[in-house]
């Protein structure tokens, strides 16, 4: 008679399976900012590669989204143990961005609009895997979620989609950004819980 | 809305490892040069870590990371930290 009592014990959830180990669950968007929010209009945005050559391919902001803006639904996963699944952004893919970018280099630094920097390898913003954001939850990205644009690695945890991006510089080894010096993980995997150095 | 606190809010964790009360303790930004008492740096809680900011050039001064049995010190910002006896 196990399947008559079974309805007693009440029915047991199963572990989400798209949650990371130690991340919970939200349906906000919580706000993290090591420092002050700057202000940048889509005027005045600039975003800029730099080689090992020194050379800079830089695009404006209708230069950028003339690449080509895409629709993309992932999951992200902040350090700080929060989730959130299915989250609707749009963006350009670093592909784009890095079609006519020669670099023999393997590393990435992004830079941000006040000062932020994150260390990437460059594979992982290639190959699907990382956009320029200008859009979530349906509008314009808001100064403090990182607007005009962020990067997106969901890969990745979340301190690595850089706010209010200006850049990215071509390393020839993975130096450490902003967080990963003062003691987070150089690469920063949510399924391997590379939180901490 | 202010997005940072004062550096009082520093005190708990520097607590942990400093004997004295490191928020009256003036220091030195590596940055600017200003002198001032911890407690008057901007620290921003809401981030991975500890972010104590300069109030008179934004650098950072000092970061602290918890990661729960370890206490991740910065003081890179800082040229020197002045320590009561």
């Amino acid at each position: 008679m196990s399947f008559a009592t079974r309805g007693f014990s009440g029915r047991r959830r199963e572990p989400d399976t798209r949650l990371p180990p130690g991340q919970t669950l939200v349906q906000d968007w919580p706000v993290l900012s090591a420092g002050p929010t700057p202000h940048v209009d889509t005027a005045d945005w600039e975003f800029t590669i730099r080689d090992e050559t020194g050379a800079e391919h830089r695009w404006s902001w209708d230069e950028l989204l003339a690449l080509g803006v895409e629709d993309v639904t992932v999951d992200i996963h902040c350090v700080t143990h929060w989730s959130r699944l299915d989250m609707d952004w749009r963006g350009v893919s670093l592909d784009k961005v890095f079609e006519n970018v020669e670099s023999e280099h393997e590393y990435v630094m992004a830079h941000s609009y006040g000062g932020y920097t994150t260390n990437i390898p460059l594979e992982d913003l290639l190959d699907g895997k990382a956009w320029i954001a200008t859009e979530a939850d349906g509008g314009p990205l808001d100064p403090e979620h990182g607007g005009p644009a962020r990067l997106l690695v969901p890969h990745l945890y979340f301190w690595k989609s850089a706010k209010w991006l200006r850049g990215l510089t071509m390393m020839p080894d993975n130096d450490p950004g902003f967080w990963e010096q003062y003691g987070y993980h150089l690469y920063g995997d949510p399924w391997k819980e590379e939180r901490y150095w | 809305m202010t997005d940072h606190l004062d550096g009082n809010v520093l005190a708990g964790a520097l607590s942990e490892v400093f004997t004295g009360d490191v928020t009256a303790a003036r220091a030195r930004c590596g940055g600017c040069g200003r002198m001032s008492v911890m407690a008057e740096a901007m620290v921003y809680t809401n981030a991975p870590g500890l972010v104590a900011r300069c109030a008179g050039c934004d650098q950072v001064l000092a970061t602290i990371v918890d990661t729960g049995d370890r206490l991740i010190l910065s003081l890179a910002g800082l040229t020197a930290i002045e320590l009561r006896r």
